[in-house]
């Protein structure tokens, strides 16, 4: 059992590492662009990253209580990412 | 090797696959040389790698606690509005002209729907073509 929790314990970290890792590389696509597409699709990758980090989170300390948040920025990545390419595509989000 | 061992082994193998398709998620954002090409790194591999992640919390919840299929509507939520996000990400790339190639030709003076401009917005589509 302790040999299965020390295994557990090292692929959560790993994998906070990793995302940690995908989430620096987004940044770094968000901020050398070069198109407005490109920077959407990196906030929406950021965005992805972003739950699977508080999934992790959840996983690591037990809890139930971060899915609520993960839902909601979710939702939240959804709509943005709509808003932002609907606003380069008609130059209005609500017509 | 009872099952609590197996399913606890199994949400570690499941985190590591997650954490790989995001990785070449991102690697895949940040590597690939065009925007289209681009478009398609993340919005496939990183969903897969958010759906491991969630079985994985999902097995784990059964395993020590009381379970949980609260993540199974984050999934469903997720894998609904990846394409239709993707969708929308790839018509602001056309409208902008960022792909290359650019769309092909359409046949009888057709023309793509995304690149449609009305009568009176073609003047300053021309005076600003990426604007």
């Amino acid at each position: 059992m302790t040999e299965a929790n020390d295994m557990l314990n090292l692929a959560l970290y790993a994998a906070l590492a990793l995302v940690a890792v995908a989430q620096f590389m987004a940044m770094i696509r968000l901020w050398i662009g070069p198109g407005t597409g490109d920077r959407i699709l990196a906030l929406d990758t950021m965005f992805i990253n972003a739950i699977g980090l508080i999934v992790l989170l959840g996983i690591l300390q037990g809890t139930q209580i971060y899915f609520e948040a993960a839902l909601i920025i979710a939702m939240l990545g959804f709509v943005s990412t709509v808003a932002y390419a609907r606003f380069v595509l008609r130059g209005d989000i609500i017509e | 090797m009872s099952l609590e061992i197996i399913a606890i082994y199994a949400v570690a193998a499941l985190l590591i696959i997650g954490s790989f398709f995001i990785l070449v998620a991102s690697i895949g954002l940040l590597k690939l040389n065009d925007a289209m090409t681009r478009l398609h790194a993340p919005t496939k591999a990183g969903t897969l790698g958010i759906g491991a992640y969630l079985l994985a919390a999902m097995v784990h919840s059964f395993t020590v606690g009381e379970g949980s299929l609260h993540e199974l509507l984050i999934m469903a939520f997720i894998f609904v509005t990846a394409p239709v996000s993707a969708n929308f990400m790839a018509k602001a790339n056309i409208h902008r002209r960022d792909c290359a190639p650019n769309p092909p030709e359409l046949p009888e003076g057709d023309s793509w729907a995304t690149l449609n401009v009305p009568e009176e917005d073609r003047e300053v589509e021309e005076l600003a073509p990426n604007a």
